[in-house]
Order: C-alpha cells, then structure tokens, then sequence
C-alpha cells in the first residue's frame, strides 16, 4: 500500500482539516493508503521515504527550509495544498514590511524568535509535483489528486478563470448584474464559484489564474467603488505574495 | 393556418397543455436580479412587468410601465443550457468494461424564445444535433440597447423553426398575445388552448410592431463580408489592442447561445468505479489549445482572435453560416464590456477597404 505523510509549515491547518472533512472518503481511502506521517489524526510517526507527501504552510523560519528540503528527498511525489504553501499565504504580508520591527513590538524576549524576513511558498524552496490553491483548498479537488495519483492518471486542475465555474454553475454575474466588485475574472479556478454563488464577489482566495490581466480588471473593481487602498487591500490578503500581474 | 389571439389566461393553458402532454416547460423567470431561464408551471412565473437595461459590461433589471411578460432582452443563460448542458456524464465503468451513460434531457418545450435565440437553437443543434425542442417563440417588439439580430438576419422577426410563435402588444384593448402555428403539430397545440380567430387587424399590428422593432436595434454589425475581413487581417496590429482590455475571462464563449465546444475529464473512485464526462469549454482556456508538448494559443491576443473568427468568419467554412446570431450576450457579460460590433467595426476601420 502506498505511504502517505501529512506535513505543516507556516499555516492554520486549515487545509489539513479539509483532509479531515472528508468524512465519507477517510475510511475507504484507509483501505488505499497508509497513513505514514499526520500529526492532527495520529501521534505515530514512520520513517520515510514516503510514496505522498501532501505540504501544509509557508515556509517562515530557518528551521523549516531545511525541514522542506528533507521532505522532498523522502518523497516521490509532493502537493503542496492552500494558499500558505502556493503562494506565501496571509502571514506573506510580512514580504512588504520590517519583520524586526514586529519581532520587537510582538516578543517580549525577541531574540529567542528565529524566523525569517519573507514568507515564501513550497516551490520557492523544493520542486513541487501539484497545487492546490484556495484559503482554504477546496475538498473535491483534493479528492481528485488523492484519487488521480491512486489511479496513475494526470488530475484535472484547471488554470483557468472562476468565472468558468461561475457560468457553468449558472449563476448570474454579481459584477455585470448587481455592480459588485469580484476579482473572479483574474483568479484561477477550483472553488466552484463559491461567494458568486452567494451573492458575494470573489476575494481571490485561490490566487492569480494562469496570464491574469490584473490592469484590465482594475477599472471595473474601481467602478463599483474601490478606492486604491482597498484595491491594494484586496490583492493583498491571501496571496499578498503571489504574482498577479 | 389560422392566427389566434389568446390573453394571459389563454398562455397560462398553453402551458398548462404542454405540461400535460409530458413536456418540461422552460421559460423565462426573474431571479437573482436577472431574467434568467427555468421550469415553468403556469404563466404566473413569467416576469411580467419585469424589463432589463443593458449595455456593454452592464445588466440591470427594471420595472415596466406595463405588465408584459416578453418584454426584456437576452439574459445571462440560453437554451443552450437545456440543450447542451454544462457538464454531461458520457461513459462510466464499475472496473468491469464501460457503459455509456444514458442522455437524461427530458422532453422539453422552450417559452419565450427570442427569433435570435430561435437561430441559435438551429445553430447549435446543426452542431451537437440531438431531439428537437418544441418550441413556442416570442417575436420582438422590443430590442435590447446590446441586441443587433436585424443585421445578422436572425430577426426581430421570429425565422423558421418555431411550433408556436407568439407577439405581445398591450394596448387600451388590454394584454394579448396573436399566436401563429408554425408546425402541425404547433397547430394542435394551438386548437386546445382557448382563444379567439385572429382579426387581419390583429395580424397586422403584430406585424408592424415587429417592423418597427427592427428599426431601433441597439448596435449593427458593419456590412462587409466579415469572413474575408477576418481572415485577411489574422495579422492586425487591432489584436494586441483588444488583448489589453480583454481578461480571457471566457465569459463571452459561456453565454454564446452556439458556442459548442467542450472538454474531456475523467474521474476515478477508491471503489473503482470510473467516469468519463465531458464540460463547457472556452477557446480563452490556455489549455483548449494544448496539443503534445504545449499550448498552441497562449497570447491573450491570439485566443480573442479565435473567438472572434470563429463567431464571425471560419463558421462559414465549417457549417455554412455566421457563428453568431446577433443576441448581444457577450457584450452585455463581457465584465469589461468589449463588444464584438465595436471592434468588427474598428478592424473595418482599420482595414476594410483591404480586404480581397
Ligand atoms: S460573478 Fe465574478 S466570477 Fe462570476 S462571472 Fe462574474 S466576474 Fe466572473
Ligand atoms: S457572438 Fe455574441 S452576439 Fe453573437 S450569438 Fe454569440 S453571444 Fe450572441
Ligand atoms: S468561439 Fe471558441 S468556444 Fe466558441 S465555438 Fe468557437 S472555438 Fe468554441
Ligand atoms: S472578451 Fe470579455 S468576456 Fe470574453 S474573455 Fe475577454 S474580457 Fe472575458
């Protein structure tokens, strides 16, 4: 049976709890895979290499660039999953700011804290095999790669728009119909369409589509009413990092 | 055949009929803040009083003076959907060999049809074919400020292809509808919803709202033979210009009442079952073009060019007419408003008189 390990970095485990989620899919894929390394469902470690390594977080300290490097050496096939791994994540804000400063503001012992100056995705570090983007990644995606990589097929992740998802889902656009500022036009797919779908515009979760034309969408965001600063807020919050245009 | 004129209760029995005889009635209905498309099951569904207001990038809802039912234009979904769903299962196997998935489209009757939508239907179905429609058309008395059906010859008058085709007017004598059979089995319909014969009156009001709807059409395409235009300037510096405003959103392609094209995925189970179904797909998707090694169409302004080709010029040479029937959809949902007349007209501009 193949092994699979479970890793955290610099994040929230949100993306592990989505793993988590799948409740009718845990135990029939526990019949697949051998759970090697997951700290959030099990205390038991095994040694590596490892068949799957799926990667949680950014990588923020010393200590963790070297630990990625390791991770990869033991691994045949790496997926970095959410938005901290892809891209940087929200902690990624740290890239366009002093982190000296917030280390003396934050600790009340600041050299004890050794971390590093950005926050910097997986593939910054190692070769990745697989993305999955999203704050949090979305679970019918996961599924997908988990059951792609069992079967030895190539998964379908598109690197296209959400407003592809949003047509197909038949969901009125929010941008055109309502007036509502909605980043989806720029944003690579894989939620399904989801704020679209309730009434909201996309935040951008999943990050920057494949060739986004980020100056395009700007005056359409700027005439619902965006004022600079919340553009720069918007393109700022969960792939501050990431590479929009 | 003889025109009849029904009122609201009359269309509410014609679709009380046609539910009766099995059919899925799909009509227009408000919701979400647009006139979209969905089951009907009597004519209290219909948006009446209900009107739009579009234009490049914009749509807005907006309350009549009047209560007509058929007065909007195009919405954010066609027919396409019904015909030519999003996503279809095609093949699936439980590990031992496959089977194809049975078409699950039900027995639909289509209410409300606009005549550029009554072409599209033509259009897509000469593409993906499959069962025909019945279908009870609404001519236009009314274009939207996106629509320009009249210069692709697909209206406001309702073309063939239609079993049923309706016109409201409301006027001092009230909300009717003159009603015209345009199959026998529309007329056989028609015969089992009350009504009243026709007046040449009636006729001929119905006729002269519809001529004068085809005066005040929102946009035009320039008059020139698009396909030659297109495939003589594949090399325009006007490409570039609208790549820069144009997000490869893939909007324009998903609202396309014809757009047909769609992609492949597969899906395997930890029970070992497998599935094989097939999506909408857009020629703005890098990965539409991708053949061994890469995608052939990555410019943003090399996939607009496609779509604009397509639509307009090598349509011809694949099934012997426009790719487009003028409903104004990708206009009015481009989120950045380009419009395909506009920039028709700018490559005419720019190098109409070059072409043959
Ligand atoms: S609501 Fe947003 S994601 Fe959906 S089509 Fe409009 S712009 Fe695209
Ligand atoms: S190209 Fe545009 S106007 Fe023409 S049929 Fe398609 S959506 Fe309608
Ligand atoms: S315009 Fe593009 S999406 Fe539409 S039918 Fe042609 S190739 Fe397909
Ligand atoms: S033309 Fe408009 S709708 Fe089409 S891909 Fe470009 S921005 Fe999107």
């Amino acid at each position: 049976m193949p092994s699979i390990a479970v890793w955290k970095f610099t994040s929230c485990d949100g993306c592990q709890l989505t793993l988590l989620d799948c409740e009718d899919e845990l135990l029939p894929l526990t019949e697949h895979v051998r759970i090697a390394h997951f700290l959030e469902v099990t205390s038991v470690s095994e040694p590596g290499p490892y068949d799957i390594s799926i990667v949680e977080g950014s990588v923020s300290t010393p200590e963790e660039a070297e630990r990625i490097r390791w991770i990869r050496e033991q691994s045949a096939v790496l997926v970095v999953v959410g938005a901290c791994a892809t891209s940087g994540g929200i902690q990624a804000l740290r890239n366009f700011a002093d982190v000296d400063e917030f280390r003396s503001i934050v600790y009340a012992r600041p050299e004890h804290i050794a971390t590093l100056g950005t926050s910097t995705p997986i593939s910054a570090h190692v070769r990745v095999d697989l993305e999955l983007r999203g704050c949090p990644i979305d679970k019918g995606q996961l599924l997908e790669v988990l059951t792609a990589l069992l079967a030895g097929r190539k998964p379908d992740l598109p690197d296209t728009s959400v407003c592809t998802d949003c047509k197909r889902r038949g969901l009125t656009c929010v941008l055109v119909a309502h007036g509502t500022a909605c980043l989806g036009p720029v944003t690579h797919a894989g939620c399904g369409a989801l704020c679209p779908a309730v009434d909201r515009g996309c935040y951008g979760c999943f990050g920057p589509m494949n060739q986004p034309n980020v100056p395009a969408l700007v005056p359409l965001l700027k005439r619902t009413g965006m004022g600079d600063d919340e553009l720069q807020l918007v393109f700022r919050t969960f792939n501050a990092n990431a590479e929009w245009s | 055949m003889t025109n009849r004129v029904l009122d609201l209760g009359g269309l509410d029995a014609l679709i009380g009929v046609l539910r009766e005889d099995g059919r899925v009635v799909v009509g227009p209905v408000l919701r979400d803040n647009a006139i979209t498309l969905a089951e009907l099951e009597s004519a209290a569904d219909l948006p009446g009083g209900w009107g739009v207001e579009t234009g490049p990038g914009h749509y807005r809802v907006r309350r009549r003076a009047d209560t007509a039912v058929f007065g909007h234009s195009a919405g954010p979904q066609s027919w396409k959907r019904f015909l030519h769903p999003p996503r279809r299962t095609l093949v699936t196997s439980d590990g031992n060999g496959f089977r194809a998935a049975p078409d699950p489209a039900p027995d639909y009757a289509f209410l409300g049809v606009r005549p550029c939508d009554l072409a599209a239907i033509a259009k897509l179905r000469q593409v993906i074919g499959g069962r025909k429609p019945f279908v009870v058309a609404a001519q236009c008395t009314e274009p939207g400020e996106v629509c320009f059906c009249a210069s692709m010859g697909c209206g406001p008058a309702a073309g063939p292809g239609y079993d049923i085709a309706l016109t409201e007017r409301i006027d001092e004598q009230g909300q009717r509808f003159l009603a015209t059979g345009g199959t026998d089995e529309g007329a056989a319909v028609l015969d089992r919803v009350p009504a009243r014969r026709a007046t040449p009156e009636d006729t001929a009001l119905a006729e002269q709202d519809v001529q004068a709807a085809a005066r005040t059409m929102g946009r035009a395409m320039p008059e020139l033979d698009l396909r030659d235009l297109l495939a003589a300037n594949r090399d325009s510096a006007h490409w570039e210009a609208v790549a820069e405003r144009c997000l490869t959103c893939g909007n324009c392609t998903m609202v396309c009442p014809t757009c047909f094209c769609v992609s492949v995925e597969d899906h395997t189970d930890l029970d070992g079952t497998a599935e094989r179904a097939q999506r909408w797909a857009s020629c703005f998707e890098i990965d539409f073009s991708y053949l061994h090694g890469g995608a052939v169409r990555t410019s943003p302004a090399a996939r607009y060019r496609q779509w604009m080709t397509h639509k307009l010029g090598t349509w011809h040479d694949q099934f012997g007419t426009s790719g487009c029937v003028g409903c104004g959809r990708c206009i009015a949902w481009c989120p950045a408003g380009i419009d395909i007349t506009e920039e028709a007209a700018a490559l005419t501009r720019e190098h109409g008189g070059e072409q043959r």
